[in-house]
């Protein structure tokens, strides 16, 4: 790497890490505030997401859903879209997993796993389409449109999981996946572990890598870049804004097909009403905090997976509540989206190439 | 003669550049100043401070006698300095009154007091030979009586000095010398003016006395008597600058552009272009002059595929290319420098490399089936910085860190580079200093004599005039004659810009 490549790469890393620092110290100060210590309250969280082999297996379990979701969103961004729907695109990627899972039957894994897999993208896809198209042909705000979208998947899902997809017992969810279509668990093949950690997190790594080269080293990439950048420019370079709008919804939601699918086909086994905490606005915040860079994104779900799971233990371990992970991701969102001030708080030098 | 403003040794930093270093600066009662200097020599962030605008970190001010520091331009206001920026901020459905009064309007009780504020606005436009139409909203009246109207803000406020940042942009040639009697009157009524520019034949024209500014510092202050266009353009750039453009004949070839009974709607549906007609041959440079917003924009989009046009055809070299996509469009070898570079020309957040292939990234060798090949692409990039000696540190940078020209030249290598039949120029050199221009026209006058077509468009009259060898010039849509640059003279052209045809006269 050249030295300018390292220098940017720092430069780059700055304001996350800056705010991860500034979002602990506020968050000591509130501990401190309500009477606990924020050192056993912060020894007790790192041990909760990293503990033992079975704590950050867990942990890397929380993480996967975060990848796709927060992979789905910064594709978007990177096409100047903002993809609130991941959510919504999840959900449906979820039925399509469940419902190809468990339903299709007489055929080997190899060729299952991967039907189920990509019936899981193609729904998210398409129902991202929806705003995709709008947006590019009628000019209506993604956003709008993208929530609107998750509600409609709400019910929709409700709906199926609760009546027409609905297996036998109390709970309401589908029946169980068939093993020829099950991602398999790391508990399954290491007798060490009980986690549910699966091959969908292998699928995840590989997505960080696949949006990278898509986005930065093919032609189609580099126009949906332009588009993001500037859309006039992108117009002016012959690029068709509108079909790489439509394009980066598709590949957004079929991201976010993917995340539903790792969480039915390898954590879950089957849908089970509830199953996401809100996976698909967890990546907006993991998209921020990776500044829109697969390899930011993937480092920003290891983090929220580590404070989910570690949240948890120092819930049960110290006096501190739970609720201080919600605080936490909050102000390092909020210092995240507050650039400035922490480009103040940690001053660079600044090389200025602005007068030649 | 005691000066009414002084500003001594002002030293403003930015983090990493020093905007103004050490600068001096007086303006005498009555007089108008001229500060010229090259985008980016510290001229707006010079008068930023004396508007209160910034803090300098050194250096003092001086005004009537008093060391004074301003921290807001409302103080800035309230010690009598007014300033006209050159984007008009006037609230185009109001009035003329209603704008002038804006923020310090006259009250009765709670009640704005409406005939008081005519009253006023009437007296001042009387008493200073600002004529305006006090009843008329903003969006109704000419381009000139917007900025007599800013004028009369300042003066309404009661301003001693009037900063004036690049007023003649958007005037036409007449428009200019009636504003020139203007700033006569109000220096003959005690008023003191600060005349921000580029143009050195208005400085040459209107001021008593100009300082230079470059790279932060000034580098002089003269007395307009004693000085010449040259001298000043030299001290702005620190060498010797060709102010003429020198070409050889023209020796015009086949017809490469046709374009037959063109009409176009703006972006608000209206007529913008309407029923043009033109051609250019190889090796002939077309200029099109007018006041800008008379359809120059749409006339280039519609040419360029960005727009599509209501009626009308347009030939490239006997293809017919109306109604293509741009895409289709730059393969049949358009060079396309556009008017806003920011906007079109460039993706400002991507590197020169990536720049240098915009429009151009789907062919070979810059596309290797679906992957960019990089190798040529950076090969491309640092064989253009070379040649178009593009300033920058290397080929990574994001181009929004270089400077005007040199992005200008980025876009000029970048269009020049595919071998173009056609070269648009659009505003070829707005906002560029004059060491790029100079390299920017030498690169267009080349192409011509290797017998591309060339059609150019500019604000700047100079341009047009120096450039082309035939003049098209447009008014409202319309081409109102075309001559040939030999017999186009200042006042010719002023009056075709100003909708007057030779049979009218």
């Amino acid at each position: 790497m050249r030295k300018e490549d390292i220098y940017k790469n720092i430069k780059e890393l700055l304001v996350p890490v800056g705010a991860i620092a500034l979002g602990l110290l506020v968050g000591a100060i509130i501990i401190l505030m309500i009477g606990g210590n924020p050192i056993e309250a912060y020894k007790a969280l790192f041990i909760g997401a990293f503990g033992d082999k079975n704590k950050i297996a867990n942990t890397l379990a929380r993480s996967t859903p975060l990848i796709f979701s927060g992979l789905a969103v910064a594709f978007a961004f990177r096409c100047g879209l903002f993809n609130i729907g991941v959510e919504g695109q999840m959900f449906v990627g979820a039925l399509a997993a469940a419902y190809v899972g468990a339903n299709v039957t007489g055929l080997p894994k190899v060729i299952h796993l991967p039907l189920t897999v990509i019936s899981a993208m193609l729904a998210g896809g398409l129902w991202a389409a929806v705003p995709g198209v709008l947006k590019a042909k009628r000019g209506v705000h993604e956003v709008i449109n993208t929530i609107m979208m998750n509600f409609i998947s709400y019910a929709l899902i409700a709906f199926l999981v609760t009546d027409v997809l609905r297996a036998p017992g109390q709970t309401p969810r589908t029946v169980g996946i068939l093993p020829s279509a099950q991602l398999a668990r790391l508990s399954e093949l290491v007798n060490w572990s009980n986690s549910r950690l699966n091959t969908g997190f292998l699928i995840g790594l590989a997505a960080c890598a696949v949006i990278y080269y898509l986005l930065w080293k093919t032609t189609v990439g580099y126009e949906v870049r332009s588009v993001g950048l500037s859309p006039m420019a992108a117009e002016y370079g012959g690029i068709n804004s509108n079909q790489k709008i439509i394009l980066a919804m598709v590949i957004s939601g079929a991201l976010g097909g993917l995340a539903g699918a790792e969480r039915i086909l390898g954590f879950d086994r089957a849908l089970i009403l509830g199953f996401s905490p809100g996976f698909g606005f967890e990546g907006i915040a993991v998209a921020l905090l990776g500044r829109n860079h697969p390899v930011g994104v993937l480092l920003g779900a290891l983090l929220f997976g580590a404070l989910s799971n570690g949240g948890a233990w120092m819930n049960f371990s110290t006096d501190v509540p739970v609720d201080l992970i919600v605080v936490l991701q909050a102000v390092i969102i909020f210092f995240v989206a507050a650039d400035q001030i922490v480009r103040r708080l940690f001053p660079k030098k600044k090389k200025d190439w602005g007068v030649v | 003669m005691q000066p009414i403003l002084s500003m001594e040794s002002i030293t403003k930093r930015f983090p990493g550049v020093i905007a103004n270093d050490g600068v001096n600066f007086d303006l005498h009662a009555g007089e108008i100043h001229a500060l010229v200097g090259e985008n980016g020599a510290g001229k707006s962030t010079l008068m930023n401070v004396l508007f209160g605008l910034y803090q300098p970190e050194e250096g003092k001010i001086i005004y009537k006698g008093e060391e004074i520091t301003i921290d807001e331009p409302n103080h800035a206001i309230k010690l009598g300095i007014g300033m006209v920026h050159q984007h008009f901020k006037l609230v185009p459905p109001l009035t003329v009154t209603e704008n002038i009064v804006l923020g310090s309007e006259p009250k009765r009780g709670l009640k704005f007091d409406k005939r008081k504020a005519s009253k006023d606005v009437e007296d001042l436009s009387k008493k200073y030979g600002l004529a305006v139409d006090p009843k008329a909203k903003i969006e109704n009246i000419s381009v000139g009586m917007q900025q007599r109207v800013e004028i009369l803000k300042t003066l309404y406020r009661g301003a001693d000095i009037i900063i004036l940042d690049e007023p003649t942009a958007v005037l036409t040639p007449q428009e200019v010398h009636e504003f020139f009697d203007i700033l006569k009157e109000l220096t003959k009524q005690g008023k003191s003016i600060i005349f921000i520019t580029h143009k050195l034949n208005e400085v040459m024209e209107i001021a008593n006395r100009a300082t230079v500014m470059r790279r932060g510092k000034t580098m002089g202050t003269v007395n307009i008597s004693d000085t010449s266009p040259t001298q000043l353009a030299e001290m702005m750039v620190g060498r010797q600058v060709l102010l003429r453009v020198e070409k050889a004949e023209a020796k015009p070839g086949k017809e490469v552009l046709k374009v037959e009974s063109l009409s176009a709607m703006d972006d608000r549906n209206l007529s913008a272009v309407n029923n043009v007609s033109l051609n250019i041959r190889e090796g002939e440079i077309l200029g099109i002059a007018g006041v800008e917003g008379n359809g120059q924009s749409e006339l280039i989009e519609v040419l360029t595929g960005l727009r599509k046009p209501t009626s009308g055809e347009v030939f490239l070299n006997g293809k017919k290319i109306t109604g293509l996509t741009s895409k289709q469009i730059k393969n049949h070898q358009l060079g396309y420098i556009p008017e806003d570079r920011h906007k079109r020309g460039l993706v400002l957040d991507f590197s020169i490399s990536e720049n240098v292939i915009l429009g151009i990234h789907n062919r070979k060798p810059f596309a290797k089936g679906v992957n960019l090949n990089y190798n040529e692409i950076n090969k491309h990039a640092d064989n253009l910085i070379e040649k178009y000696d593009v300033r920058c540190p290397n080929r990574q940078v994001h181009v929004r860190s270089l400077s005007g020209g040199n992005q200008q030249k980025i876009i000029i290598a970048r269009e020049l580079e595919v071998d173009p039949v056609l070269i648009i120029a659009s505003q070829p050199t707005r906002g560029v200093d004059i060491g790029a221009i100079e390299f920017i026209h030498s690169q267009i006058i080349q192409a011509r004599d290797k017998g591309k077509a060339v059609l150019l468009v500019s604000a700047e009259l100079q341009e047009v005039m120096s450039l082309s060898d035939r003049i098209a010039v447009i008014y409202e849509g319309e081409i109102v004659d075309v001559l040939d640059a030999k017999e186009a003279t200042e006042e010719k052209l002023g009056l075709l810009m100003a909708g007057i045809r030779n049979n009218e006269k």
